[in-house]
């Protein structure tokens, strides 16, 4: 077997050990496997209305993603997207609903703004790492327990101990007539687009840019590169900001295309966590990650479908998202499997 | 309210938030001192907090009083049963052992929400009837200042915690398994060429690590919260990794640490009430932990660092 098949087939078989376990997990508690795919199926595909807003889910996925990606293949662990996430929402929610401009100027200026937001929560994690040498890992997950609070206590300042910001102006707005209208109503917007053309500009910085070779060489190797000329903390935070702005518009999409506005959260969005699994299992590539993101994003989607068609808890998705991470983190263990067979194969 | 009332408040809550962290900040202990790093502490303290409260629900007409304490034992044992996953993982089949960590984390935390939707029907479980009493302690609650300030209205777990983290000293700095553990840690190849089955001491080290994040999180949703919902464990298993790094991979210096993380969140529950740190509004003063545990990281630049096969798979045969 090449090692490009068992590249593929690795993320392959971690998805359907996810779901067959998952299964396991729903037929020990009592309730009908099938029955609850069906409903998980349905809740994806059902009908167009379905689909719009399994698109829509899949965009934020899409950002978020690209993210972890991002930092993945510069030798950095964003676990902090879900919190640049938030103020990114945040940041683009304030200028989608404090400025009154026309729309040209409006709607990008709000969607950078979340860019810019996400960016900012990630320097200081970057600039931590390349000048003190603290772990990212640790900063970033306090980075988001603080934009979490912070970010709760602003919406309450901002709406005078109200639960929820101001709506932004139409101006500010990524919804589309046409796309909703195309799919039954639902919530589908135009974020779609942003999200796919990130895609295109990851892989143009990672793979076209002397920039994306440098992040690259220094996630390969440090001293390699600093034997080379490269600044190393130069990278780190450069990379983690990068990242970061991948992150905040991935919060923006939601605050300007999904609610148009934000409210106060008890707990994260999951998006940023789920963001780990959709790099992953997309080999930490730009289209790999939109493999991942469709997947994880009509999962997260289609769970919604399960509580009421097969009265199974939504949360069993979870937990299958959770065991696709964890097959691909031992995929050492199933490329051994992979070759034994192919080995036999061989020998026969 | 003067210094010493604001003292008399605060140090029995910081000790009382310290004793969950202490407990998980030792398991952190155990298991990066052996050379897997452990961020999975979050997941394993979400299950123990979980299995605390069930346990404590059901339980509590067969034992009475004692519920609490045998919950802490049932949720040691689970989250120990359920480390075995990340060390399967990280030991056997070489995961990166942060993605390992997260994976559990996700799934500490959906499994415990799954099976609250399915007992309880709702996304949180019911009020327990017993929680982990407080006490003050005879005799040396009388005497002045130190008295209420250390005795008055101490958790048994605060003291059990403390009294873990002397005996974890003792284990890792004055037993044969201890020396062990620190050589796995630092040069697995040198402890496998004296005989020592590095593996082996991995998977124990880690079970022992997910045990006591257990009891940590069990005795965190006994004491704090009192019920189990999404929201319950929120960050007390990073911050308890956090712990172990500002304590330098040292037992003693995990459980200071924790007492100044505990410190820290008692500040954002009691603060409200304290004059100057009411001024500022409540959501910013939750925050406060956290922008601690980041300021404490950075005020050791270049002293923190951990066992050298740290994160490290050991391959027998490579250099």
């Amino acid at each position: 077997m090449s090692n490009r098949m068992i590249n593929l087939l690795v993320p392959a078989i971690a998805v359907f050990l996810g779901l067959l376990v998952g299964a396991i997990v729903m037929l020990a508690s009592g309730y009908d496997p099938v029955a609850g795919y069906i409903a998980l199926w349905q809740g994806i595909f059902g009908d167009t209305y379905a689909i719009g807003e399994t698109i829509r889910q899949i965009t934020p996925y899409i950002l978020a993603g690209l993210a972890v990606a991002f930092a993945f293949r510069t030798g950095l662990f964003n676990i902090g997207v879900e919190g640049q996430l938030i103020v990114g929402w945040f940041a683009s929610v304030y200028v989608g609903a404090a400025f009154d401009l026309p729309k040209v100027i409006h709607l990008p200026l709000a969607i950078l703004a979340g860019a810019a937001a996400g960016a900012l929560w990630a320097f200081l994690p970057g600039l931590l790492k390349a000048k003190m040498k603290i772990h990212e890992v640790i900063v970033t997950i306090m980075m988001n327990y603080i934009a979490l609070h912070v970010v709760n206590a602003l919406i309450k300042t901002w709406s005078g101990g109200g639960d929820k910001t101001d709506r932004i102006l139409e101006s500010a707005s990524l919804r589309s007539e046409f796309l909703s209208s195309l799919t039954d109503y639902s919530r589908l917007h135009y974020g779609i687009l942003v999200a796919l053309l990130m895609v295109v500009v990851m892989w143009f910085i990672l793979e076209k840019t002397t920039t994306g070779f440098e992040l690259k060489a220094v996630g390969f190797n440090e001293n390699a590169s600093e034997y080379a000329g490269m600044k190393i903390g130069k990278n780190i935070i450069l990379s983690m900001v990068i990242s970061g702005a991948f992150a905040g518009l991935a919060g923006a999409m939601e605050g300007l295309g999904t609610f148009g506005n934000m409210y106060t959260r008890g707990g994260f969005t999951g998006i940023g966590f789920d963001g780990i699994a959709v790099a992953l299992l997309g080999a930490n590539t730009p289209l790999g990650v939109i493999f991942g993101a469709v997947l994880f994003g009509s999962l997260k989607y289609g769970a919604l479908n399960m509580p009421n068609a097969a009265q199974i808890p939504e949360e069993v998705v979870q937990i299958v998202i959770a065991l696709v991470i964890f097959f691909v983190a031992c995929g050492y263990a199933i490329r051994l499997f992979l070759t034994k067979i192919s080995k036999k194969k061989e020998a026969k | 309210m003067g210094f010493l009332d604001i003292l008399y408040f605060m140090v029995p809550v910081s000790i009382a938030y310290a004793a969950p962290l202490i407990f998980t900040a030792l398991g952190g202990v155990f298991s990066e001192r052996s050379g897997v790093v452990n961020i999975a502490l979050e997941g394993l303290m979400v299950m123990g907090a979980f299995i605390g409260i069930l346990f404590n629900l059901f339980f509590f007409d067969t034992f009475g009083a004692w519920t609490p304490w045998i919950a802490l034992l049932a949720a040691m044992i689970v989250s120990g049963v359920f480390a075995i996953l990340h060390a399967v993982a990280s030991i056997s089949f070489r995961a990166d052992q942060v993605v390992s960590g997260v994976a559990i984390n996700m799934l500490g935390l959906a499994i415990a929400l799954f099976l609250t939707k399915m007992i309880f029907d709702k996304g949180q479980t019911d009020f327990i009837k017993k929680a982990i009493p407080n006490f003050d302690v005879p005799l040396l609650s009388d005497i002045p200042v130190i008295g209420p300030l250390l005795f008055k209205g101490i958790y048994g777990s605060s003291i059990l915690a403390i009294v873990a983290a002397i005996i974890t000293w003792y284990v890792i700095y004055k037993t044969p398994f201890g020396l062990r553990l620190r050589a796995v840690g630092e040069h697995p190849m040198a402890a496998d060429t004296m005989g020592v089955n590095v593996n082996k001491i991995r998977y124990i080290a880690v079970i022992i690590s997910g045990a006591l994040a257990g009891i940590g999180g069990a005795i965190y949703s006994q004491t704090m919260t009192r019920d189990f919902g999404h929201a319950t464990i929120n960050g007390q298993g990073f911050m308890a990794l956090a712990a172990m790094i500002f304590g330098k991979w040292h037992p003693i210096g995990a459980m200071g640490a924790a007492i100044f993380f505990g410190f820290a969140q008692a500040l954002a529950v009691v603060g409200p009430s304290i004059p100057l740190i009411k001024e500022i509004p409540t959501g910013y003063l939750h925050a406060l932990p956290y922008v601690v545990t980041i300021l404490a990281l950075a005020g050791f630049i270049g002293k923190a660092t951990g066992p050298k096969a740290n994160g490290k798979p050991y391959i027998k045969g490579s250099r």
